[in-house]
């Protein structure tokens, strides 16, 4: 279980793990109950290359489409395949199990500019 | 603009349910899973609040005739204590609501109207009525609904402490019948919008939450949940029940969206008559089926072929469905491909995925 304290987050309601150089991304729970019941994920493959703001996957539930966007420059070294094949992992555990994809950032410093916990609890209003 | 707020809003917020704004009101859009909530519907049962939607009461010694005038229906012949589902037309045909309207007298009629619309309908009733001896009130905020649907909502609905009602195992759909709630009147209808067996409940707002928490409480352990507007469109895209803003609009004529049934054309005169024939080539309301996991959604264009070409058509709505697992959605083409069987294209957010023409519903319970 990762402490939500220690994580990055964007304006998009994604969360970041940073281990190295690798970052770990999902969304987060508020985002996840946002769009409810999560039916489908888009991923991409391992090996693509990803730029901070663009598109890289999508989120979706019965009533919308969430689009996944890439927090950092980087490739994708890893997909989480048990949420391809059970999507609802990102409502039960967004933060655990339901996470998305694993980057190598190119510049690993890069995820200092991210929000932090407290300034993303206020983006939400919490 | 403020948010109007149902009678049970209290109950929603104290049972966590996330809301959403609806035709001005602040309404549950599901209180924790809307598969969860869908699920329950089709195989035990669902509670809903649907206090948004408008009543609109028809009053006087030729409502019926009034009646017969103002919607694509013949009200004249529904009996007592039948209900009949009819639409308000514009002049010139198009589809201005949809409406399920209840005899609730010999000369008494109760219109139930969607919420986006009960001022439309409850004013174009009125000018409508005008000439004949009829009145019409709209009562909106003087009555709320409450909806128990799914196979079990018969045995619970029995069980409910202190719910009386006539006969309640003889109510046969589209039929109602007037009870009492600890005190309070109940209109009691087998109408619905899931495709399943089911209730419909009219009482006072003051009421509602009483009997809300007296239905919850007998089915909990039946596995009734409360569910929510996301629920409710997903079933009832899944019946393939139109919904009002997406299959049906001003721009539609009733048998475009296979709804010429709803028109009774004996009739000698009644407002849309002139106009509510389409041209041959207007587009028609088709089911789409598809495969995989990615839906179809409202506004997506709908293609002949897998590659090139204009779009034929456009979605009007659809979902991953529940209870089906595959994608499933309604939408607008013409005529030429509306056969079921035929292979169609959507755009679904650049890749063109394949959907074939349907029967409607998609999903229809056992009898």
């Amino acid at each position: 279980m990762v402490d939500q304290s220690e994580l990055k987050y964007t304006h998009e309601h994604e969360w970041v793990a940073l281990e190295g150089d690798v970052a770990t991304i999902g969304i987060t729970a508020y985002a996840a109950e946002k769009l409810g019941d999560v039916v489908y994920v888009d991923l991409p493959e391992v090996g693509t290359t990803v730029a901070s703001g663009r598109t890289v996957g999508e989120v979706e539930s019965t009533k919308s489409v969430g689009e996944l966007f890439a927090p950092l420059d980087g490739e994708v070294v890893e997909v989480n395949d048990d949420v391809t094949s059970s999507p609802e992992l990102v409502n039960s555990d967004p933060f655990g199990d339901g996470w998305l994809i694993r980057v190598r950032l190119s510049d690993p410093t890069a995820a200092d500019s991210l929000l932090t916990a407290d300034e993303y609890a206020g983006l939400i209003g919490e | 603009m403020s948010d109007r707020l149902s009678p049970l809003h209290r109950i929603h917020e104290d049972a966590g349910a996330s809301f959403t704004d609806f035709a001005g009101w602040r309404m549950p859009v599901r209180y924790s899973s809307e598969l969860a909530e869908h699920h329950a519907v089709r195989t035990a049962a669902g509670l809903f609040d649907l206090s948004h939607m408008g009543e609109v009461v028809v009053l006087g010694a030729q409502a019926a005739e009034a009646l017969d005038y103002a919607v694509s229906g013949r009200m004249s012949a529904l009996e007592e204590g039948r209900a009949k589902y009819t639409l308000l037309l514009a002049d010139d045909g198009g589809v201005l609501d949809d409406l399920i309207v209840y005899r609730t007298g010999a000369d008494r009629f109760l219109v139930v109207a969607n919420a986006s619309n009960r001022e439309l309908v409850a004013s174009e009733l009125a000018r409508r009525a005008d000439g004949f001896d009829a009145q019409v009130f709209d009562e909106s905020d003087d009555v709320a609904l409450i909806a128990l649907q799914g196979p079990k909502s018969p045995e619970i609905l029995a069980e409910v402490e202190g719910l009386d009602v006539t006969d309640l195992e003889g109510l046969r759909y589209y039929r109602f019948a007037r009870g009492s709630f600890r005190g309070h009147e109940v209109l009691v209808a087998r109408t619905g919008y899931t495709g399943e067996n089911g209730f419909e409940l009219f009482l006072a707002p003051e009421a509602a939450p009483e009997l809300w928490e007296a239905i919850a409480e007998t089915g909990a352990g039946s596995g009734l949940l409360p569910a929510g507007l996301a629920a409710r469109d997903t079933l009832r895209l899944e019946a393939g029940m139109p919904l009002y803003g997406s299959e049906l609009s001003r721009a539609i004529r009733p048998a475009q969206a296979g709804l010429a049934r709803t028109v009774d054309l004996t009739k000698e005169d009644f407002v849309g008559r002139l106009g509510v024939e389409p041209p041959a080539d207007a587009p028609v309301l088709v089911g789409l089926a598809a495969e995989g996991r990615r839906a179809a959604r409202a506004g997506y264009p709908v293609l002949a072929d897998a590659e090139g070409g204009d779009p034929i058509g456009e979605v009007t709505s659809g979902a991953l469905s529940p209870t089906l697992g595959h994608p499933i959605a309604m939408a607008y083409v013409p005529p030429a491909v509306s056969a079921a069987g035929t292979q169609l294209f959507v755009d679904v957010r650049g890749t063109r995925i394949p959907a074939s023409v349907v029967a409607l519903p998609f999903y229809k319970r056992e009898a």
